[in-house]
């Protein structure tokens, strides 16, 4: 791990202060908050991160969740994930959310890792973590050793020629099903981004993830209230049964009247370079009605758009299967 | 790296360097050493220079040490540290707490589970200077021989363990787990252990253990 200096800002507006000087906030930034940690400090073990300046949010007074007047929720961006699953309002008026984090990592890890950090996830693409391998992503320009190389894990959707790295969270498809709203705090005030255009694909510059700019601070998350009615499920399909990342995942929210679906919201992991909401797959269930024909119609929309790699190609039946099997699962009568 | 710590706190009783009274872990590392020396002392010099030349952000001096007050098993203990060091690498190396133990070093293993006020984290995967005010808890903290917490008993009783070195984090995690939403079931005690890697196998005996503790049943072993 490269030497650095660790900053603790008495409040958010030094915090932003402090990174507002960093050139970026992405891959190679050389100021960076650190929170959790679960993820910097692994990268920052392997030289992927060389921050010189490490910014400890940790005494900020970013860690409630609180229900909003309309009926929606805010979470604070240093919510810990295990609170965030184990919630009562989540697990009751958000499931999707609390099941998807439930089955990422590991107890000791949703313990430490937030909200926020969550958000920020890097992908487990192991050209990206291995420094002595070519990654446009961590050293633009360097080549992609993943396409042609061991892509059995990475993405088929919203990939380029530069990168195929998945994004490897759970919480996040779960976020893009739910249409969480992303709240940053930066040099020029606050602003709220829809999670559906806060992670960006990879095109020409794979190092850039997110719309993120120096000095921003997330300070929390805000879901709408729950759709009336619907029913939610996150589906993980994975090499093990625990402690493993996604090969697909599925997460469906759904409101069925009369056996026709009146509203779906869909996104996918495991297969992306970013949260995958599928618009698609919604519009084919739309007004249709709750069968396995009409779930497979919608998968194939899904995954119409699918490139797959020289190892991953079984991702994407696998992926469509997932989703239909998710499907079928919250919208069988209860 | 160097060890920078200038501890105001000595283990009370330090008789691990008393002659004749070495422990397996002074008595490996005197003859890791010996060994080292005899076949590759010149060696080591080389490689020492070379790691100096390419990380020219590494300081062996302690001019970069912070201030860090960490409150570990109850003691509280002022130090001054590299910021980089890991809490795991201070529990072992600065405070000579080496019952947490260092496996994959990346988070994926579970043996440097410690308890950060009450949960359980990986001390792997944190920076020592991140916990001030922190209530930390180590196995050390946990029980002694002469007075085991119910799970380390628990665990001698079902064999939860081969060789051992997963197992001070096993304990941490089983553990924590009493306090968890966990369910009844040997599969919901097998996901929440999931973080908890044991390379010997001893995973049916671990689960035993942690029933048996849950159950407030005797111990048995499993098998």
């Amino acid at each position: 791990m490269k030497a650095f200096q660790l900053i603790r800002p008495k409040d958010s507006a030094q915090a932003i202060a402090v990174t507002a000087k960093t050139k970026t906030v992405q891959q190679g930034a050389e100021i960076r908050f650190i929170a959790g940690g679960t993820t910097l400090i692994d990268l920052m073990k392997l030289t992927v991160e060389q921050p010189q300046n490490l910014v400890d949010l940790n005494r900020l007074p970013l860690d409630k969740i609180e229900t909003l007047s309309h009926g929606g929720l805010t979470i604070g961006a240093g919510v810990r994930n295990s609170d965030l699953a184990h919630h009562p309002i989540v697990r009751k008026n958000y499931a999707v959310l609390s099941e998807a984090i439930l089955s990422g990592a590991t107890v000791q890890i949703r313990n430490m890792a937030t909200t926020a950090g969550n958000l920020l996830q890097r992908t487990r693409c192991m050209y990206f973590r291995d420094p002595a391998m070519p990654c446009n992503k961590r050293e633009p320009g360097s080549g992609c050793g993943a396409i042609n190389g061991a892509n059995r894990g990475l993405a088929i959707l919203g990939t380029s020629e530069h990168c195929i790295a998945t994004n490897p969270s759970d919480m996040n498809v779960a976020m893009a099903a739910l249409e969480a709203a992303i709240h940053v705090r930066g040099p020029k005030g606050e602003r709220s981004i829809p999670i559906a255009d806060f992670h960006v694909l990879p095109g020409n510059t794979p190092q850039r993830e997110t719309v993120l700019e120096p000095g921003d601070l997330i300070t929390h998350v805000t879901l709408p209230p729950p759709a009336t009615g619907a029913r939610s499920l996150y589906l993980k399909l994975r090499d093990r049964t625990s402690y493993e990342f996604a090969l697909a995942a599925a997460a469906v929210i759904v409101t069925v009247a009369d056996g026709k679906v009146t509203r779906a919201r869909i996104a996918l992991g495991g297969v992306g370079t970013k949260p995958w909401r599928s618009l698609e797959a919604e519009q084919e269930l739309m007004g249709q009605s709750a069968t396995e024909a009409v779930f497979r119609k919608a998968a194939e929309a899904a995954l119409r758009d699918a490139k797959p790699q020289s190892q991953n190609g079984f991702k994407v039946e696998l992926a469509k299967r997932c989703l239909v099997h998710a499907l079928k699962l919250v919208t069988q009568p209860a | 790296m160097p060890d920078r710590s200038e501890s105001n706190e000595k283990p009370e009783t330090d008789t691990r360097s008393k002659f004749g009274q070495s422990t397996r872990r002074t008595f490996l590392s005197r003859l890791g050493i010996a060994s080292l020396l005899a076949t590759t002392g010149p060696a080591i010099t080389t490689l020492a220079q070379r790691s100096e030349r390419i990380e020219p952000g590494f300081s062996a001096t302690p001019k970069d040490a912070i201030p860090v007050s960490l409150r570990v098993n109850g003691k509280n203990y002022s130090l001054r540290i590299d910021p980089r060091t890991t809490l795991l690498d201070c529990l072992r190396e600065h405070l000579h707490l080496t019952g947490s133990k260092k496996g994959c070093d990346h988070g994926q293993c579970g043996a440097c589970t410690v308890h950060i006020n009450g949960r359980r984290e990986l001390s792997c995967l944190s920076l020592a200077a991140l916990h001030e005010g922190d209530e930390i808890t180590t196995i050390e903290g946990l029980g002694q021989p002469e007075k085991m917490h119910p799970m380390q008993a628990a665990f001698v009783t079902c064999d939860a363990y081969q060789c051992g070195y997963c197992t001070s984090g096993q304990i941490m995690s089983a553990v924590a787990l009493l306090k968890e939403p966990c369910g009844p079931e040997d599969a919901e005690v097998q996901e929440f252990m999931s973080g908890n890697i044991c390379r010997c196998g001893a995973y049916q005996n671990i689960v035993a253990a942690i029933q048996s503790v849950r159950k407030g049943t005797k111990a048995q072993k499993s098998g």
